[in-house]
């Protein structure tokens, strides 16, 4: 799969701070989620991508182009969903999203048309020829996003698209961007600190803390790789258990009073565990199948700060 | 993507010419600002010099007309320098107005309404962008100043011939020089003014500051200092100042007093102030202010 976003020790300075610290890494998922806790660089890595910023040192390259040297034609080819309210008040959602069609290189019936076309798919076609000053915090959400993707870009950077958002018009906002990415004609960059957004929506996360990238990971590939993990709540003294399971080649960790969590190994089945857990006289009063969830990986990547997880 | 199917699908048309981006800052605000009743009034107000002075040249030329309306052509004033640095005088004055009402919304919408991330996210640099925002003023000045001021030129060469033209060929130079000077000048500042400020009103308020205030610094000046150097503070002074020059006009037999500034220091407190103006432009349009 082609690369869509390379990192190549990219930092980023800005007001003398450093912002963005070395980021090395090549992303090519159809989703890409990019996590963090506030003030991690999330939103800077985007406008940085973007262009808005230069890179202090180190570069990056967007479908194998360089920012440095290539931001016009770059910009071309993506869509910009802003964090913040971004949208000319006075005028209506379809002028707008016209407007911003052109700019991107639509010719003028053409970007009417697409205008029309996106605010019906995103679902503000009624209330198309209202002035966006006049719209819902969840309606200019859909603005933004209409007019991110009327130009037909190859890459759309959604930076917190749910903020603000009420339940049902989040889940429309996820719906649309599942939507987006299975077209399979567009990537999307979706950046949010909602870990159940980006589980829902992305197959590639990223997760930045203090401008550093600490965990890149592909979450598909993690989820069928953690299949084997066992979570059991028991009674009893472990001691006896534990040393049963390390003679049946199980990894495991103890993860709280009387929980544990085991990964099967070497052929063993959960009838041997329980064949183990009668012979130390332990109890399993539970047991689940898990996955580590992405929640999992995002606390321990704020745990382990330095990269590693 | 038709309507009826509200799924998502890429755009596969043709797209424009990369120089042709900043064109639609322009063709956009036009239809903005022609839906203001007080701008259209006023911008058709702006006719109605170059109406007149056409009607004179006219009746300049024709006999029959002079004698229906029972005028002699030496009561007419004479069609010469002076009678088109009256009319670039008027026009001039005019423009200002339609600065003031246009000037303040060109740049600051985009910045109240925090658009400028969407506009510079897009194939379009930060200097088109100016530019396409510049062009507005620009192009609605040009259609009151310099166009029909050539074409009041090209009607009395029309009527009075060659010889005249080639006397007088320097004063299209002039119209055209002064008026394109006077129109960079309102429209880097309205661009600055809108830059900095935010509030319509406000930016209105602060550009007639900008060219009236000063007047009785002028005045200040001159006095405390015993000279006539106190109207390189005030950009009106200046601008007519350069177009009385342009128009080889000697501004000592107007004014009365001399030793004014020469016309080269006037100049270069036109090219400062452009200056000024593009500094703020360049710190102000950016997609996201840093914060210090």
């Amino acid at each position: 799969m082609e690369t869509v976003i390379g990192l190549n020790q990219l930092s980023v300075n800005l007001a003398g701070r450093p912002i963005l610290k070395g980021l090395q890494c090549e992303l090519r998922g159809r989703a890409i989620g990019l996590l963090g806790p506030n003030g991690a660089g999330k939103t800077t890595l985007i406008h940085t991508l973007l262009g808005f910023y230069p890179p202090s040192s180190g570069t990056a390259f967007l479908f194998g182009k360089d920012i440095r040297s290539g931001a016009r034609q770059m910009r071309a080819l993506v869509g910009y969903m802003p964090e913040r309210d971004s949208f000319i008040a006075e005028m209506t959602c379809v002028h707008f999203v016209r407007y911003m069609a052109e700019l991107s290189g639509v010719p003028p019936q053409a970007a009417l048309e697409r205008a029309h076309e996106s605010l019906f798919y995103v679902g503000l076609g009624e209330a198309r020829y209202r002035k966006l000053g006049t719209y819902s915090l969840g309606m200019k959400q859909l603005a933004k996003l209409a007019q991110a993707i009327a130009h037909g870009p190859k890459l759309i950077f959604l930076d917190e698209p749910t903020n603000g958002l009420d339940p049902p018009a989040r889940l429309r906002m996820l719906e649309l961007i599942r939507q987006i990415r299975d077209s399979g004609s567009v990537q999307i960059v979706l950046s949010s600190h909602l870990l159940r957004d980006v589980e829902e929506c992305c197959e590639e996360i990223m997760i930045l803390k203090d401008g550093k990238l600490v965990v890149y990971c592909n979450l598909e590939e993690e989820r069928k790789a953690n299949r084997k993990f066992l979570e059991m709540e028991t009674q009893g003294d472990l001691n006896g258990f534990v040393e049963a399971i390390n003679a049946l080649g199980c990894e495991h960790a103890i993860t709280g009073r009387g929980r544990i969590k085991i990964v099967l190994q070497n052929g063993a089945r959960v009838r041997d565990l329980y064949k183990v857990a009668g012979a130390s006289s332990v109890q399993i009063r539970s047991l689940n199948y898990k996955r580590d969830s992405l929640e999992d990986i995002f606390i321990k990547a704020m745990e382990n700060g330095d990269g590693g997880l | 993507m038709a309507v009826y199917e509200h799924t998502y699908k890429p755009y596969s048309g043709e797209m424009t010419a990369d120089w042709s981006r900043a064109l639609v800052i322009p063709r956009h605000m036009f239809g903005a600002i022609f839906q203001s009743k007080l701008f259209v009034g006023l911008f058709a107000f702006c006719y109605l010099c170059p109406l007149v002075m056409a009607v004179l040249i006219y009746l300049h030329h024709n006999l029959n007309a002079l004698k229906i309306l029972n005028l002699d052509v030496s009561n007419l004033v004479a069609i010469d320098g002076a009678f088109f640095l009256s009319y670039c005088r008027f026009q001039f004055a005019m423009s200002f107005l339609l600065t003031v009402i246009v000037g303040p919304i060109l740049i600051s919408q985009d910045l109240s309404n925090n658009a400028l991330p969407l506009y510079l996210a897009r194939p379009l640099s930060r200097a088109e962008y100016v530019l396409g925002k510049s062009s507005v003023l620009g192009f609605l000045l040009s259609l009151i100043t310099w166009i029909p001021g050539l074409l009041l030129f090209g009607l009395q060469c029309s009527l009075e011939g060659w010889s005249w033209l080639a006397k007088n060929i320097w004063i299209a130079g002039s119209i055209l020089t002064a008026s394109l000077v006077r129109i960079a000048i309102l429209t880097l500042l309205a661009m600055a003014v809108s830059a900095f400020i935010k509030r319509r009103i406000a930016a209105s308020a602060v550009l007639f500051a900008i060219f009236i205030m000063p007047q009785p610094m002028v005045l200040v000046i001159d006095q405390l200092f015993r000279t006539n150097w106190g109207s390189i503070v005030s950009l009106t002074q200046v601008m007519g100042d350069v177009t009385f020059s342009l128009f080889r006009v000697d501004r000592d037999d107007i004014f009365g007093f001399g030793s004014l500034p020469p016309v080269a220091v006037e100049w270069s407190v036109l090219i400062i102030t452009a200056a000024a103006c593009l500094l703020v432009l360049s710190s102000k349009i950016r997609a996201y202010e840093v914060s210090r």
